[in-house]
């Protein structure tokens, strides 16, 4: 649904985007993470043919956006950095004249805005001045207009900041209810929980590069290492020896009353482990895969890159 | 026949659409209402008022051209006062709603760029454009009721043409103003290319209309078209969505300036001898158009000059050939063979013609840059109706002009053409580039010509001015 090949942009000397090379497929949840400053409005912003690239190439549900981009823009639904609202207007006004400006019939926009404005709670608030709006109100109705034309790639920058966490969870279930169709979405967020909730494919965007792309999953594994497991057991572990465990498997910590282990390839060692700990007496209480969040990756891969810049 | 119709009508829609939202925007701010509603009603009452004391005034007098010339003069000032809000609605346009967040969402629909930018004109032009007719009207009405004569309908539909025209100039000037600046702030601080011009314009109008010349005023009307054709086109040329977004910060980048000047200079060449060959040749082989329409203005300059010479009806000077001898002798003595100074003195006045040629085509998408040479060869046309009716032999002017004028002439259309292609240059759609990147490369394309060619061969032409014409005539008359 989206390619992109080499795709860089730069303003006068300034390389704001360098080779981003990404490929999501149809239904599909992208979030480009990364600091500010790293480029990832400038790549939605090229997505939507505002800006050109300066080399490269990317294909929005099959448009080029540099050749196509009437086409591009007309079936990309965009959240823009700032909501950008008519303060004079009221919402449904607002919404009826995009629905024009994308070429919807007004009872069909008007129908459409009703659905939504209900869904995302601001019914009750539709005919009142977008200048009276809260943030987080003013937020929920620009993803409204970035819905309204039922757009098959959508393209959010920061779709719940200034969001209370009640807003942020209904915009975030109203994204996992619209991705089950097939609907290709790009996200581009610095709420790590939010990516790691939604993210089929998370790529990690620094200084215009991309520096990583994978699942969550398989960033975690790659950033951090195997998985890790911890027991937790019903006496003292003082004074036991750990020896004789499967090769691939590292003790990694250990405290009064739990191990903590790396295991490589779980399915078939996870049972070796546990077998070793019973024989050498220790009861177990549980036995679990320590959470490792996508934070930490993400930290561990900006820290990996600004090391190899330094390097380099 | 109604295809064509129905698919414009869908062209256009969206322009529509724009133009709507913006004026129920307008209609809703009450620091646009105001004035508008003051400028409508309150102030034609006053002007009514006012026309009416002065015309009982100056009758007293039996001054009763005065009173004539006022009505229509204060029907134009009562037209242009609502229009001046325009000018405030489109300098914030477009730089208004990037400040504010919103330019973004619109870029982001399939709106085309002249679509988005119609949309802006028609937003800004009529709502002021209505209040000022409705403002004439009450004006009018007023005067009516009071039994003053109003003008006839030939005055009246031209004040209101020309009202028209004046306000869609400002707006599209303002427009484009709009697209290009980074702040409103920046963009009334660029207004004042636009208020300057408009109120010099007013003024030159109300010489008119007292002095009663209103055919004239026809031909504001139409000279006001064509600018405003000229800076649709320009402003569309040049609206970029990308520029939009992108630019932030009002900083002159003089060093990015200089260095893509010196690139488009050079134009990639490593030695004079190409340097001539690769960038200044092409650069004047796509001077061709323009150069045919340069002489052709010359010519036109030059048999305007001699119209002008039998419209004023000066007597001809009588020719003596022993006087122009002595005058000969005289300069000759001032000027001897091989001598610098009166060849550089006519070599810089020669440049600072055709610098003013740039000057004044910088300012008027090139078109202004013509009236140095086409006043000049009017001038020639002058001289040569007056000394020849005078029995100056035809042949002795030609040799008075020709022997450097064979140069100059070709290199004074040349460096007028030049500027004209530069004006050509800035109004005309660049993909991927900025205004200021369009006018710096339009300035380095003239500063080739002027650099390779024009001031060189400039150089020669005066050098036979000053040692070989006189000479040459002096020989004719001794022979």
């Amino acid at each position: 649904m989206i390619f992109t090949e080499d795709l860089t942009k730069h303003f006068d000397d300034f390389v704001a985007v360098d080779g981003i090379h990404l490929d999501v497929p149809v239904g599909k949840v992208l979030v480009l993470l990364g600091p500010n400053g790293a480029g990832k409005t400038t790549t939605v912003r090229m997505l939507t043919s505002i800006l050109t690239p300066t080399r490269g190439r990317a294909i929005v549900a099959g448009y080029d956006v540099v050749r196509q981009a009437k086409e591009v823009r007309r079936v990309v639904g965009v959240l823009t950095e700032h909501q950008g609202l008519y303060n004079r207007m009221n919402a449904l006004e607002y919404l009826d004249f995009y629905g024009r400006l994308y070429g919807l019939d007004t009872p069909l926009a008007r129908q459409r805005s009703k659905q939504f404005l209900e869904q995302f709670g601001l019914d009750s608030v539709a005919k009142k001045r977008l200048g009276e709006y809260s943030k987080g109100m003013r937020q929920k109705l620009a993803l409204v207009r970035a819905l309204l034309h039922e757009p098959p790639v959508l393209l959010l920058d920061e779709p719940t900041s200034a969001m209370d966490p009640e807003s942020s969870r209904m915009v975030r279930d109203a994204i996992r209810s619209l991705r089950s169709g097939d609907r290709t979405f790009v996200l581009c967020t610095h709420n790590l929980a939010e990516a790691e909730e939604l993210a089929d494919q998370v790529a990690i965007i620094r200084r215009g590069r991309i520096i990583s792309n994978e699942s969550p999953e398989q960033l975690k594994r790659d950033l951090l290492g195997p998985t890790e497991y911890e027991a937790r057991l019903a006496r003292s572990v003082n004074g036991w020896q750990p020896y004789g465990f499967p090769q691939e498997v590292v003790l990694t910590a250990r405290g009064e009353d739990w191990l903590r282990f790396q295991v490589k390839d779980p399915l078939n060692n996870n049972p070796l482990l546990l077998r070793k700990l019973l024989n050498d007496q220790l009861e177990v209480l549980s036995f679990q895969e320590v959470p490792r969040s996508l934070e930490k990756a993400y930290l561990e891969a900006v820290s990996r890159a600004a090391k190899e810049e330094q390097g380099g | 026949m109604v295809n064509s119709l129905r698919s414009l009508h869908k062209q256009v829609e969206p322009a529509f659409v724009i133009a709507e939202r913006e004026v129920r925007d307008q209609i809703r701010d009450w620091r646009i209402i105001f004035p508008v509603l003051g400028l409508t009603i309150f102030f034609p009452f006053f002007m009514n008022f006012t026309a009416r004391q002065i015309l009982g005034f100056v009758q007293q007098y039996g001054a009763d051209i005065i009173a004539d010339r006022l009505v229509p003069f204060l029907l134009m000032i009562v037209g242009f006062f609502p229009i001046s809000v325009s000018l405030v609605i489109a300098l914030e346009s477009f730089v208004g709603e990037k400040e504010r967040g919103s330019i973004e969402p619109l870029l982001n629909t399939p709106l085309e760029d002249w679509q988005l930018y119609l949309g802006k004109l028609w937003a800004a032009t009529v709502p002021p454009l209505l209040a000022s007719y409705l403002g004439m009207t009450v004006y009018l009405v007023g005067l009516m009721r009071k039994g003053v004569t109003i003008p006839g309908p030939d005055l009246l539909i031209l004040i209101v043409l020309l009202t028209s025209v004046q306000a869609v100039v400002m707006v599209a000037g303002a427009v484009v103003v709009s697209s290009q600046a980074t702040s409103i702030r920046a963009a009334n601080l660029l207004a004042s290319f636009i208020i300057i011009p408009v109120a010099l314009l007013i003024q030159g109008e109300s010489v008119v209309m007292f002095w009663g010349d209103y055919k004239s005023l026809w031909w504001i009307v139409i000279g006001l078209v064509v600018l405003t054709v000229l800076l649709v086109r320009v402003g569309l040329a040049h609206f970029q969505r990308e520029e939009l977004l992108g630019r932030e910060i009002d900083v002159l980048n003089i060093r990015w300036m200089l260095k893509l000047f010196w690139e488009t200079f050079k134009g990639g060449a490593s030695s004079l001898e190409e340097w001539y060959r690769h960038s200044l040749f092409p650069t004047v082989k796509g001077l061709i158009k323009p150069f045919i329409i340069v002489t052709l203005l010359a010519v036109v300059g030059f048999l305007a000059g001699i119209r002008m010479m039998d419209l004023v009806d000066l007597p001809a000077m009588q020719f003596s050939p022993e006087k122009l001898r002595t005058q000969l002798d005289l300069l000759l003595q001032n000027w001897p063979l091989f001598s610098v100074r009166p060849m550089l003195g006519i070599w810089w006045q020669n440049v600072r013609v055709l610098l003013l040629a740039m000057a004044l085509g910088s300012i008027s998408l090139g078109i202004f840059g013509v009236l140095p040479l086409f006043t000049t060869m009017g001038t020639v046309g002058f001289l040569f109706e007056l000394l020849t009716k005078g029995g100056f032999p035809v042949g002795s002017f030609l040799l008075l002009i020709l022997p450097h004028g064979v140069v100059e002439i070709p290199v004074a259309i040349l460096a007028t053409a030049a500027v004209l292609k530069a004006g050509a240059i800035i109004a005309t759609p660049t993909t991927g580039k900025t205004v200021s990147e369009v006018m710096v490369i339009s300035l380095a394309e003239w500063s080739k010509v002027m650099v390779g060619l024009v001031i060189p061969l400039l150089l020669i032409a005066a050098g036979i001015e000053a040692w070989a014409t006189p000479r040459l005539m002096l020989l004719l008359f001794h022979l």
